[in-house]
């Protein structure tokens, strides 16, 4: 495997007729990253992960999956690279081990001795000879994800893989994804769950109407909203008055004074509290949430 | 190659409808020989339909003819015309072309298992119209389209011979189904449309003034085993057949894998 990213796209662009569902997208993934992709629906994620796995051609741009263009060098891009966008697909008529040994054969037969521990991995071993149509939609997921492993891959897409899921689905998808990470898989995970990102990612990029808005570490972007507080204090009209007498900008929010300022502003404007006979019961510190950031980003212009 | 060529051919045999085909295939030739058991009269006009109590060996070839006008094209656009679409239809290609196979591959895989499966039906249809027929009314020698006799052994080579002549134009409906396939992405549309260009080429054949190009229509090459059966032999129907079926199997095909090679496979 050469030394080149994971994930490097440039310039992608596809149009259908007047319709630009993507826009001159620029990516890059890093080994061992954890990357969320997020936006929301029909932003260009999906259309975006096809461009990459090479299951539609780009307009414009070029995608690379470890310095592979699968529109160049065929199947032999996808060495390592494994994943499913739109939800994994199985035949319906055939068992879930046989969808898997079909695969593993058109893989070149080298997995085939691994159909059994990835099926231990996604925890579908007892249902392994039911046939894909009576699976619900979780087991589809898991054996997705089971289908995925059975490349042995460097390198995971996975598009929206907890969408549909019940809350414990959610959580074991959640699970399983930290696990591949920390065995150094790197993942590229669609989304629009902000909070399944926010806990299992370390950077994203955020698509906005076929464009990329922002994209760098998870962290960076937390903390460029800066940091807030919220005040609860005996006297809420006191206490807003005071703090904007001391140039710090609050407003009252459900009963509590709510507010972003330096540190050292914030204690001053305790004491200040203190001295002029507000109690303060709560002072909490409060970053903005991905889901926050997201929204104002994505809704600015729409 | 041969590994998803087996997968094509499993999932195949893993699907109802390619068993609702083949069952029609074995079935027709069957009740074919009860009708004939219980009535006293016969396809005279057929080639060999005279001789359709003589002895067995005679029957598959009037089944032959029988089921060229729709139901072979019908059996073979069941299979050839969804084997790309369902596949589009249930998202699957993308999973398969998501794996370690170049998309040629996957085509040609396809292609070779919709052609396995013609094949399977024709002669599947021959081995039950021998074996049924011959129980009633025996195995013995056959009367040639030329009035000569030709021992029954001699008969069931040629008869082996004719499914494979008999093959050819099939295949030739196949390729068109797997085209249609391919580029529509709908099997209702895909079977529907193959079936249809299967009678416009037997249609063709019988209009006015389409005799000069009659020897080239699609049609026209389900007859060429007609020249086996003649003594001496006639090989010139079947030579005919060799190219004229050729370009009718190859260029849909060739065309099918440009537009698979090419086209974005997206949430259908």
């Amino acid at each position: 495997m050469s030394d080149a990213p994971p994930v490097a796209a440039r310039g992608l662009v596809k149009r259908y007729g007047d319709i630009v569902a993507v826009d001159h997208v620029d990516l890059t993934v890093e080994r061992g990253d954890v990357f969320g992709y997020l936006g929301p629906n029909g932003a260009g994620k999906t259309t975006s992960l096809r461009m990459l796995l090479g299951l539609i051609r780009p307009t414009e741009g070029r995608a690379a999956l470890f310095g592979r263009d699968p529109l160049v060098d065929g199947a032999r891009a996808l060495d390592g690279v494994a994943g499913f966008v739109e939800g994994p697909r199985f035949y319906p008529y055939l068992s879930g081990r046989r969808n898997l040994r079909l695969l593993a054969d058109l893989d070149g037969g080298t997995g085939n001795g691994r159909v059994e521990e990835v099926l231990e991995v996604v925890e579908l071993r007892e249902r392994a000879h039911d046939k894909v149509g009576g699976y619900s939609h979780g087991m589809r997921q898991r054996l997705g994800i089971a289908a995925s492993l059975l490349r042995d891959p460097k390198l995971l897409l996975l598009d929206e893989p907890t969408t549909g899921l019940d809350p414990a689905g959610m959580r074991d998808m959640r699970d399983l994804v930290k696990r591949l990470a920390a065995q150094g898989i790197t993942i590229l995970l669609s989304s629009h769950i902000l909070a399944e990102v926010e806990e299992l990612c370390n950077r994203v990029a955020i698509i906005r109407g076929g464009s990329i808005i922002y994209e760098g570490r998870l962290a960076d972007l937390l903390s460029s909203a800066g940091v807030g507080y919220r005040l609860r204090v005996s006297d809420a009209e006191a206490a807003l008055r005071l703090l904007r007498e001391q140039g710090v900008s609050a407003e009252l929010v459900d009963g509590e004074v709510s507010f972003q300022a330096e540190p050292a502003a914030v204690e001053a404007a305790s004491i200040a509290l203190g001295r002029a006979g507000v109690g303060i019961a709560a002072l909490v510190p409060r970053t903005a949430t991905l889901e926050e950031l997201f929204l104002d980003m994505t809704q600015e212009s729409s | 190659m041969t590994r998803v060529y087996k997968w094509e051919l499993f999932k195949l045999l893993s699907q109802k409808r390619t068993y609702l085909g083949l069952g029609a295939a074995m079935v027709v030739p069957l009740a074919f020989v009860i009708v004939l058991l219980i009535q006293t009269g016969g396809p005279n006009d057929i080639p060999l339909g005279r001789y359709i109590r003589q002895t067995g060996l005679a029957t598959p070839f009037v089944v032959l003819f029988f089921m060229s006008i729709w139901a072979f094209p019908l059996i073979t656009a069941l299979v050839a015309g969804d084997i790309v679409a369902a596949e589009s239809h249930n998202g699957t290609l993308k999973t398969i072309l998501t794996r370690s196979r170049d998309r040629g591959q996957i085509f040609a895989a396809k292609s070779l298992a919709a052609l396995t499966y013609t094949a399977a039906v024709i002669f599947a249809m021959g081995l039950v119209a021998v074996v049924a027929a011959s129980l009633a009314w025996g195995f013995n020698d056959l009367t040639s389209l030329s009035g000569t006799p030709v021992q029954r052994w001699h008969g069931l080579g040629l008869l082996a011979g004719s499914l494979v002549v008999y093959l050819w134009p099939m295949a030739g409906i196949a390729a068109f189904g797997l085209f249609l396939s391919t580029v529509t992405r709908n099997s209702a549309a895909s079977v529907v449309g193959t079936l249809m260009w299967a009678l416009l080429m037997q249609l063709l054949g019988v209009l006015p003034g389409t005799e000069p190009i009659r020897p080239y229509l699609l049609g026209t090459q389900f007859e060429a085993w007609h020249g086996f059966l003649r003594t001496p032999a006639d090989w010139a129907p079947v030579e005919r057949a060799a190219w004229v079926c050729a370009l009718y199997v190859g260029t849909p095909l060739f065309a099918g894998y440009l537009v698979f090679l090419r086209r974005d496979v997206a949430g259908e």
